[in-house]
């Protein structure tokens, strides 16, 4: 026995157990990784349809040219709130809520290394969240300063009202709580895994975790201290961020975009890792280059942190700047294709099933190209210049968040439904909920692209009629609305799958990674045994004694 | 016929053209890779479809490190011309200043803009006359919060920031007004925040500085009179400056030679005697949330101000 104290102590005392019967109780005073993550993905559908219900009003005002739906102060809260919640209260507590379920699972754990601090992170999301909302019941509403709050735009003496304040405390909230969950992760994934797991045979999703665990760690704290300073600028009349009494504009969009950048990849890394799970086990083939794929992955995250500026090539930082942070970005467009290419390549000579996930996985690939190859444009400093606040860069960030994000995260409740319920989803409404899904995103979003390059600027509650402008955002509007029907049907079905989809069993899709080792749902304490880790497909060396992943390894 | 488009389908100065050009050679390298995996991922769908009754394993393929390093090097081929493409670009486009002064200073307020020609002393609001077929400077400053000078078939965007100065070269090929706006969200009326340059022949822009210049006579008589007199006592002066009068506020748009001006409000209204008299019966029913506030003039009063702008010649 050595002497080392272990970095995650045992726990003297027993977790205190709830007994069966204890209704929300069980679920409020949980610590149970599992039950924790359930509640994640409830609260973020819940900030989902409100999201969503703001984007509608966002398009309804834009349908057509000077049309007054709502006025310009709702309408710059519309997409204020619609951004804010988007981001944070629904791509990021998803993604961090499916890691809280699945990385102990996949690692074959027991729970998470702070159980405790796991439940904080949680309640913390869900109070930045009321914080957030409580500013539409002040008298003159939440925020119209936009999810970037320009400063001194979000400064007194342009933002009086009491919007702002409760967005930076809010999101101040959710900040702490994302740092905690990403040193929660960390450790996981570093101590506990079950003997026999390498961190060569990680499972993807687990990799994709940890590095974007380590960007939460690294960069939430730059947009918690800019908040902290923006609150004593609001509230105590200091002057960090207000050139008129010796502060600076500027300073703000470097905190803001130092994290504002690495979070993107924070919305997209985990999704990545979702992307490389359903497409090896649906194609019933390894994932190919698992070390390029890894690797291209970490490699994103440290570029990830020097790439903030290309969000700023308008605000006059000079060229060498300018050049240097274009190059910064470009460079990201390798690592990333590398993992395109290494998708593409496991299903290349696979035996696919096309199921709902599956469809959700080959979609999000040609989807996120399309943003990802805008995205290496903009990155050029002069298309930069043309395309900023149009809306060619809604159209590009909504096929990387929509396109690429939201499409994994279908991809992932359709492929781990049944093992966080025990019920099988509809296909039937899931193909129905994936076709329209394409259908009115492609038809929301591609148009915008035009509308960007032909001079459309965003963030603007009218438009004036320019050849064209009318119908290509009637277009988008009805568009948004297909979408609506589709976000309608995928929650008919989750709605209907958990009381009568059919029964599922403990591997439905004969996939290889230790989460479909125990039963669906998994019981209290994971795992009654954990088989052998002796490769990077555990359930496929079960399953083939005679066509071991890593024949040479040994037994442990 | 085609209605004609604008943006980047339409670059009206040499700085455009060149960023548009590699705005549509872009496009056409990410077409080709677009296509690339498009075609891949279908020919996939079709041959590796499994069969409905096929349970067995394809060959179990980990990868191939040759193909891996053939896929990481054509991309930083890919994107060191793009990285040199950009570079020869931004060099056309935004070259150094190098001790230039500049012709027209732009001063972006909430929700309008100001322009200066220091060479000249001509002061004007919304609307920017340049002379066609040469590159001016210009600097841009912000007095409130940032807002971002774009004028989309001209060049590029700039910010305008407050503290902090920036410059940029326009020109223009071809006689014309070019439409522009704010790009950079600047609060409630960031949609109403427009601007247009106006391209015009040597001669006619000098004619028009002149013009500009011109200290109007106030009017001695009749109900213009009686509006130069309640421009003074309205609270006009507070904001508003006219050249040759007391009245030299800049915290809204100088309005000595307005009635030469197109449009009302950062285009809003087309400018005409009928509208400026809408506008100034309420503002805020044309541009919501404006810092111009509802005077509650009478009708009489509201006529008296209009035939008092529109008098000074």
């Amino acid at each position: 026995m050595s002497n080392k104290i272990p970095l995650v102590p045992e726990n003297l005392k027993p977790l205190p157990a709830l007994g069966e019967n204890q209704g929300m109780l069980s679920w409020v005073a949980s610590v149970d990784h599992k039950q924790i993550g359930i509640m994640y993905l409830i609260a973020t559908m819940v900030f989902f349809i409100i999201g969503g219900l703001e984007a509608l009003v966002i398009r309804t005002q834009l349908a057509k040219p000077e049309f007054d739906f709502i006025s310009p102060e709702v309408y710059n809260q519309m997409f204020t709130m619609h951004g804010t919640t988007m981001i944070f209260f629904v791509v990021m507590p998803f993604l961090i809520g499916l890691g809280v379920y699945l990385v102990p699972l996949m690692i074959g754990a027991r729970d998470m290394a702070f159980p405790r601090l796991n439940a904080l992170s949680f309640w913390l999301v869900i109070f930045g969240g009321i914080l957030l909302y409580y500013s539409f019941l002040t008298q003159s509403g939440p925020s119209e300063v936009g999810w970037f709050a320009y400063a001194p735009l979000s400064e007194k003496p342009f933002s009086l009202n009491k919007g702002p304040t409760y967005w930076a405390l809010g999101l101040l909230a959710t900040g702490i709580s994302s740092v905690a969950s990403g040193l929660n992760n960390i450790v996981t994934i570093l101590t506990m895994r079950v003997k026999g797991m390498t961190m060569r045979r990680l499972p993807l999703f687990v990799w994709m975790i940890l590095v974007t665990s380590f960007l939460l760690v690294f960069v939430i704290p730059i947009i918690a201290s800019a908040f902290a300073m923006m609150l004593l600028d609001r509230l105590l009349d200091a002057t960090f961020f207000t050139p008129a009494h010796g502060g600076s504009a500027i300073l703000w969009q470097h905190f803001f975009w130092g994290f504002g950048h690495p979070e993107v990849y924070i919305l997209i890394l985990p999704a990545f890792g979702i992307i490389s799970e359903v497409i090896p086990v649906f194609s019933r083939k390894p994932i190919y280059g698992y070390e390029f794929v890894a690797g291209s992955t970490v490699a994103i995250g440290l570029l990830s942190m020097g790439v903030w500026a290309h969000h700023m090539f308008a605000v006059g930082l000079g060229n060498v700047a300018n050049l240097y942070f274009s190059l910064a970005s470009m460079l990201i467009a390798i690592p990333t294709g590398i993992k395109v290419l290494n998708w593409v390549a496991t299903m290349w000579g696979g035996k696919i099933w096309f199921a709902t996930p599956m469809l959700f996985a080959t979609a999000f690939i040609i989807e996120f190209v399309i943003g990802g190859l805008t995205g290496v444009a903009i990155a050029s400093v002069p298309i930069d210049w043309v395309t900023t606040d149009t809306y060619f860069i809604v159209a590009h960030f909504h096929y990387v968040l929509f396109g690429g994000s939201l499409f994994a995260i279908f991809a992932g409740v359709y492929y781990w439904f049944p093992k966080f319920t025990g019920r099988m989803m509809s296909e039937t409404l899931g193909k129905w909920h994936f076709w329209l899904t394409i259908v009115g995103f492609n038809m929301t979003f591609f148009v915008q692209h035009f509308l960007g390059v032909m001079g459309m600027p965003r963030r603007t509650y009218t438009y004036q009629d320019f050849p064209y402008w009318g119908s290509m955002n009637l277009l988008s509007t009805i568009g948004a609305f297909v979408l609506a029907i589709s976000v309608l049907i995928f929650i008919w079905n989750i709605r209907w799958s958990i009381k009568h989809g059919k029964k599922a069993p403990d591997n439905p899709w004969n996939a290889w990674t230790l989460e479909w080792y125990t039963t669906s749902p998994p019981a209290v304490h994971n795992f009654d045994l954990v088989p052998p880790v002796r490769g990077r497909r555990p359930l496929w060396d079960l399953a083939h004694p005679d066509q071991l992943d890593e024949p040479n390894s040994k037994v442990v | 016929m085609m209605e004609k488009l604008g943006g980047v389908f339409n670059p009206s100065s040499p700085e455009m053209e060149a960023m548009a050009g590699l705005t549509y050679y872009i496009i056409a390298i990410s077409v080709v890779i677009l296509a690339i995996i498009v075609v891949a991922v279908t020919y996939i769908i079709i041959r590796y479809r499994k069969g409905s009754q096929d349970s067995s394993e394809p060959y179990q393929n980990f990868g191939d490190i040759r193909l891996e390093i053939v896929w990481t090097l054509i991309p930083i081929a890919i994107v060191a011309v793009l990285f040199q493409l950009t570079c020869s670009t931004m060099k056309a486009v935004d070259p150094p200043i190098a001790g230039h002064e500049p012709d027209v200073v732009v001063i972006a307020h909430q929700w309008w803009w100001e322009f200066y020609y220091p060479k000249s002393g001509v002061l004007t609001a919304n609307e920017m006359h340049i002379p066609v077929g040469e590159r001016l400077l210009l600097r841009i400053e912000s007095i409130d919060v940032i807002h971002d000078f774009w004028v989309p078939e001209l060049g590029r965007k700039i910010d305008a920031v407050p503290g902090h100065t920036n410059h940029i070269w326009i020109s223009a090929g071809e006689p014309g007004i070019y439409l522009g706006a704010c790009a950079e969200f600047c609060g409630t009326q960031h949609a109403n925040m427009r601007t247009r340059v106006i391209a015009e022949t040597e001669e006619e822009f000098n004619e028009w500085q002149k013009q500009e210049l011109v200290v109007p006579k106030t009017p001695r008589s009749g109900i213009a009179a009686k509006g130069a007199e309640l421009f003074q006592t309205k609270a006009c002066m507070n904001c508003h400056s006219i050249a040759g009068t007391p009245a030299a506020a800049r915290i809204g748009p100088d309005l000595t030679h307005l009635n030469k001006r197109q449009t009302i409000g950062a285009g809003v209204l087309t400018n005409s005697p009928e509208n400026l008299t809408k506008w100034l019966v309420n503002p805020q029913k044309y541009k919501q949330g404006s810092l111009m506030p509802n005077m509650k003039l009478t009708d009489t009063e509201v006529n008296a101000i209009v035939a008092y702008l529109e008098a000074l010649k």
